[in-house]
């Protein structure tokens, strides 16, 4: 009865006067110009690209006009299904690398070396430290010690790993090792936000009602990182899907490994096939929203984990 | 492991529990044991081992020797989450993804207790907020978080329940309620309880026996009554309530008495109140004991004598009134006496005389100039006399 007396106070709710300030929407302003020009302006063009049709009077290569012809889509749709396909799964099976290898190692600098500041400022800096040199160069270096000549080659063609004629670059492996390799950095530093907080006392009243380290994990720790694993996931995930370079034959890539990057690159650039090039960006940004909503749904209920 | 758990609790043992961290000695030594279903308080200072010892017994912390042992078998090499122990940790550490009933019902689901949710149930309505089961521990407040903290460790039926200064955070009102409401829950699931605070009106309103804990060791363990009226070591009579000391040589003894001369005045002590009975000692009464005299008093026997002094302060506290007397020779002796009548008795200045029954005196047990328990052994060679003990002890084995 004594507890019932403090649980339902009842606490006056005071609202405070709403100010309509004008001084805000002022200051909204730049922001929503900035927005205006550089995202809505560029994606209606887009949309009214996608949908233009070959000129047909002054017939030219790379010459269109305005139309309502939603045959682009079908006829993307119907070409570069499997390319877009292979997309998603290379993106995919990037994340999941990345989040494996990034979890870890944000686990340690968050957790493992809190108590050594120095070394955890340093050991961040080392994450970051790939971000000071282009990512093309670094991408290049990768080719190089997978060439065919290379080290790696070479190494495991004595282990008899590989074959006399294998090859790595130009390989799936490849394009998805250096999507991997690229996007570790978005992957590893939300996550180390997330963990560098989490209080530990939590994880001792979790040992202590009887969860063992790895449910303490998948209990405690895990659900309390959610926020750094979903955007983590989210800053590799979308622009693995639409990335170029991995997957080019210039680099990591060879053509049976081509992204809808790369065809959207094509089709822009050498078949100068405009319509077809907005029209793949636009099912790439929705095929992407699709996967992206769904996630965000789940991981927002607790019960998920 | 569960299921072999008794409902009145098991006992608690340590055995030469020593705790050594880089640089210091958390506890030294230490023996202890806690019959089942009794409600122990350790109380001391903070910085005195208290939180270790309790963090030894969960198993979040490993001693560097001795053994610990619930209900009779050995848990000092078990992980926390294998001990039947539950702990109400001081900053409740609820877990602030999950609703009150799922935090409350994550230990029966980890272990694989049938119906989780209907126990959790219960014991949220055991502490009366089974109401407010689907909310977030955020949207609580404080005292309700600490409720829920308690529900989610009782309601595993521990064999030892740990609270460590689980009413810190709570305002005095909320924490006087909380108080007897823990005592009553005990008293309810009839748990083992070990309690750490540094409040010591808390450990004496609630605990059964209070441990007082100095520097890594047990100085005195009691029924809170015991400790409070025959204090033995200076810390205790001057952590566990408030009293007036005085040091010098017993002058004679008899087989009921000792006599001490404090600065040319002969007070009488009881033997069975004393600890040492020879040499310089230091000896004691409660200031609440001591009357207050404006005349020098007949001498008589069986009432010790202290005076003439000065008042030198008076403050009025409601129900009683603080003198403090300034004897010399002696120092400052501290009277508290009820207001029987409106006012207080005596002014500033006033020339006054102290006496008290024989009997509620009391001598303790500290040596003159008592040097620190242990010296912080964090210099080279201690550390390497640590090295070389674990070494032999290794080697023994």
């Amino acid at each position: 009865m004594a507890f019932g007396a403090f649980s339902n106070v009842d606490t006056p709710v005071v609202e405070a006067p709403r100010r309509r300030s004008r001084a805000a929407l002022w200051l909204l302003l730049p922001g929503v110009v900035y927005l205006g020009a550089t995202y809505l302006a560029p994606l209606v063009s887009l949309i009214v690209t996608s949908l233009k049709a070959p000129d047909l009077v002054n017939f030219d290569i790379g010459r269109y006009v305005y139309a309502f012809d939603i045959g682009n889509y079908a006829t993307v749709l119907g070409q570069y299904w499997p390319i877009i396909l292979r997309s998603f799964g290379y993106a995919a099976l990037a994340t999941v690398f990345a989040l494996l290898i990034s979890y870890p190692l944000a686990y340690f600098i968050g957790v493992g070396l809190r108590k050594y500041p120095l070394w955890q400022a340093l050991a961040l800096i080392l994450v970051i430290a790939p971000f000071f040199m282009s990512f093309l160069l670094r991408t290049l270096a990768w080719k190089a010690i997978f060439a065919d000549e290379g080290p790696v080659v070479h190494f495991l063609q004595g282990l008899n790993i590989l074959g006399s004629n294998a090859h790595l670059n130009g390989t799936p492996f490849m394009v998805v090792f250096g999507l991997t390799y690229n996007f570790i950095p978005f992957m590893a530093l939300p996550i180390y936000t997330s963990l560098e907080r989490l209080d530990l006392r939590y994880l001792e009243a979790g040992a202590d009602l009887y969860a063992n380290p790895a449910a303490t994990f998948w209990r405690v720790t895990l659900p309390l990182s959610l926020p750094g694993v979903v955007s983590g996931t989210l800053l590799v995930f979308i622009p693995a899907t639409g990335d170029y370079v991995n997957a080019s034959p210039q680099f990591l890539g060879s053509t049976q490994t081509a992204m809808v990057g790369n065809v959207i690159s094509d089709t822009y650039f050498n078949l100068q096939n405009y319509p077809a090039s907005a029209a793949l960006s636009i099912v790439l940004m929705v095929l992407i929203l699709i996967p992206v909503g769904i996630y965000l749904g789940l991981t927002k209920t607790e019960d998920l984990l | 492991m569960a299921g072999a758990l008794d409902d009145s609790g098991a006992d608690l043992e340590l055995v030469g529990i020593t705790k050594r961290f880089p640089g210091f000695t958390a506890i030294e030594n230490l023996n202890l044991t806690i019959p089942a279903g009794s409600f122990f308080a350790l109380l001391g200072p903070s910085g005195c081992g208290k939180t270790t010892t309790l963090r030894l017994v969960a198993g979040l912390e490993t001693p560097t020797a001795g053994r610990i042992l619930i209900g009779g078998k050995d848990v000092t090499d078990s992980k926390p989450h294998q001990r039947p122990v539950n702990t109400v940790f001081q900053s409740y550490a609820l877990f602030p993804h999950m609703t009150v009933l799922r935090n409350v019902a994550f230990g029966l689901y980890r272990r694989g207790v049938p119906d989780p949710l209907g126990l959790a149930h219960e014991a949220l309505r055991l502490v009366e907020l089974d109401h407010l089961a689907g909310r977030r521990p955020a949207q609580l407040s404080g005292g309700q978080q600490q409720r829920v903290a308690l529900a989610r460790a009782i309601v595993n039926k521990p064999a030892l329940l740990l609270l460590d200064e689980p009413l810190g955070a709570l305002d005095l009102k909320l924490r006087r309620q909380m108080q007897l409401e823990l005592k009553s829950i005990q008293d309810d699931v009839g748990l083992t309880f070990l309690h750490v605070t540094h409040d010591q009106e808390e450990a004496m309103t609630m605990a059964d026996t209070v441990a007082v804990m100095n520097k890594g060791e047990i100085e005195q363990m009691g029924a809170p009554e015991e400790l409070y009226e025959l204090p033995k070591t200076t810390f205790v009579a001057n952590f566990l309530g408030q009293s007036n000391l005085f040091t010098g040589p017993v002058v004679s003894s008899t087989a009921t008495s000792i006599v001490v001369d404090i600065a040319g005045t002969k007070l009488e002590v009881p033997r069975e109140r004393a600890q040492r009975h020879a040499g310089v000692v230091t000896i004691g009464v409660r200031p609440e004991k001591l009357t207050l005299l404006t005349e020098k008093p007949k001498a008589a026997s069986g009432v010790n004598v202290l005076g003439p002094g000065t008042v030198t302060d008076v403050s009025f506290s409601g129900v009683s009134t603080q003198y403090l007397v300034e004897m010399p020779g002696v120092g400052t002796v501290t009277v508290f006496a009820q207001n029987m009548v409106f006012g207080p008795v005596v002014n500033r200045g006033s020339e006054v005389w102290v006496s008290w029954a024989v009997g509620h005196g009391f001598g303790l047990a500290d040596e003159e100039g008592v040097s620190p328990r242990f010296a912080p052994d964090d210099d080279t060679r201690s550390i390497a006399q640590q090295r070389r003990a674990s070494l032999e002890a290794e080697l023994d084995a």
